[in-house]
């Protein structure tokens, strides 16, 4: 059967060449690189050279970078860290509606703690407005978190305005550290920390074809965290336990080509993109584009298709070979309506029929075509059966 | 999708008894689009044995797999065996459901139950 992989945002395919650069660290080259022997040598060079490799993906030296299992642990380590260790100067926070949970969940855990947490909505297509977050600013407000792009609806946030207008608000001190969450963006689009005027930012390399298991947080020099794993002194003391060499060997080799590549990547998956969301909303009707029209990543195409829901949809998807995912009540595990829809403003019911699309560079305009000859008939049968449906 | 099992694949590939009936003698609805799950069970009775069951379904899966076999479970039985129907029954014939989806499996007998307390509510207006 014909296999179309359109879920690049749970997780991309491994670049050869990354796989290639990691296989000796599984291999030969094992060794602790905290040792002092020789076995040490190899994976701790192998492991420098890729923090030299992610901090030039986003303009960073290589000192402010530091690994992570995850995206997610990136995040944890940037919210409940940074807010932690500067909770004598104030314990609040400020975030937007539509972070990713581990950003949501750790600001649920600080208010456990006694922090403040101020959410700041965003508008129908997903954009949060700067001046909201300045506005939300007080005086005992210690860390902002934004995503640079959000993995649900493809928006595209504009992190250097929030940047610019927390600068100016800002009379005092270097606070609030500006976090921005660019698991979604890095090596995807052009991620620079400088340019972004970011003092925290999180990515993970199974988002830019390296391999899962390993993240980085960059902290710019200066930013005070406090560690989430206390032990040795991996990670400069602020992330204990032996690191995961291949993974992290892995994720600088696809920071490297991604760095090189990630124009011509785009360049063939906005087209890709498009087409999609033409034909999607075009040939089956009423069916919703979801996030911003033009602000967006250039693989994401997110949409609610109505009188029907996400799960089923996916499941007959599968059978046809092409993988998809859903924002839907059913499809995720806690059985919650996702929290972006309803940010954005999304009627609950429309929301259940949510599709999400993640074009990857490896797929083709026949991959798109292929969905648009599968998908209208898996639409047509499920709104047949459906109680919502009078049409047809 | 390993998550179900290859009966409920089956019946959600090939649902039983998809439609309305239009001259029905009970029609039960529960759920909402808002939660994620909403049926409709149509019944026709004849000689207090369910002679024809349908329904149709908003949801996920699992919810239209249930739907499906409460609507082949049903067919022919007298009213008060469908009424005994219930969740446990249905997802044991299904060879289970993940637990997070057993409430859909409430949902099916429960819109069956409202289907047959329709139409006794009808029977009962007629008489009088």
């Amino acid at each position: 059967m014909r296999e179309t992989y359109f879920d690049h945002a749970a997780t991309t395919p491994l670049l050869p060449k990354v796989v290639e650069a990691m296989l000796p660290y599984l291999k030969e080259h094992w060794g602790n690189p905290l040792s002092l022997h020789r076995f040490g040598d190899r994976p701790r060079e192998a492991m420098e050279k890729a923090r030299a490799q992610v901090a030039d993906l986003i303009g960073a030296q290589p000192r402010e970078i530091y690994f992570t299992a995850s995206g997610s642990e990136a995040n944890n380590m940037a919210i409940k860290g940074a807010a932690l260790m500067n909770q004598k100067k104030g314990k609040h926070i400020v975030v937007s509606a539509i972070e990713h949970h581990s950003v949501l969940n750790s600001a649920k855990t600080l208010e456990k703690l006694g922090f403040e947490v101020t959410v700041v909505p965003v508008d129908e297509h997903g954009l949060v407005n700067p001046d909201d977050i300045a506005a939300a600013i007080r005086e005992d407000t210690t860390l902002v978190s934004v995503m640079h792009a959000n993995n649900e609806i493809g928006t595209i946030e504009p992190i250097v305005e929030i940047a610019q207008a927390l600068k100016e608000r800002s009379t005092t001190r270097h606070l609030p550290y500006i976090h921005t969450d660019a698991v979604a963006a890095a090596g995807i689009l052009p991620v620079d920390v400088k340019e972004l005027g970011v003092d925290l930012l999180s990515l993970a390399g199974n988002q830019f074809y390296g391999p899962q298991g390993a993240g980085a947080l960059f902290i710019r020099k200066g930013v005070r965290v406090m560690p989430l794993i206390d032990g040795g002194i991996q990670e400069g003391g602020r992330r204990a336990g032996t690191e995961n060499v291949a993974a992290i060997v892995g994720l600088g080799a696809a920071a490297e080509l991604a760095k090189a590549e990630r124009e011509d990547w785009a360049r063939h998956l906005i087209p890709l993109r498009d087409r999609l969301i033409e034909r999607l909303t075009t040939e089956i009707d009423h069916v919703y584009l979801t996030g911003h029209p033009t602000l967006r990543l250039p693989g994401h195409v997110s949409i609610c298709v109505e009188f029907i829901e996400g799960e089923s949809m996916l499941l007959f998807l599968n059978m046809q070979g092409v993988a998809v995912s859903s924002g839907s009540t059913c499809t995720s595990r806690a059985l919650k309506a996702s929290h972006v829809l309803t940010a954005i403003g999304m009627p609950a019911a429309l929301a259940q029929g949510s599709l999400v699309f993640t074009i990857g560079k490896d797929n083709t305009m026949e991959d798109v075509d292929y969905v648009m000859d599968v998908l209208p008939p898996i639409v047509q049968r499920l709104r047949q059966m459906s109680p919502l449906y009078k049409g047809g | 999708m390993a998550v179900y099992s290859e009966k409920v694949m089956e019946h959600f590939m090939n649902p039983r008894n998809v439609g309305e009936i239009p001259d029905a003698d009970g029609v039960g609805t529960v759920g909402n689009p808002v939660c994620g799950d909403m049926m409709s069970f149509y019944i026709k009775v004849n000689n207090g044995r369910l002679s024809d069951v349908k329904f149709k379904t908003f949801g996920c899966g699992a919810a239209i797999a249930v739907s499906s076999m409460v609507s082949e479970m049903a067919q022919g039985m007298s009213l008060e065996e469908a009424k005994q129907l219930n969740r446990k029954m249905v997802a044991d014939e299904l060879d289970g459901l993940p637990p997070n989806k057993m409430h859909c499996s409430n949902l099916g007998t429960e819109a069956l139950r409202k289907a047959i307390e329709d139409y006794e509510t009808r029977q009962a207006k007629s008489s009088v």
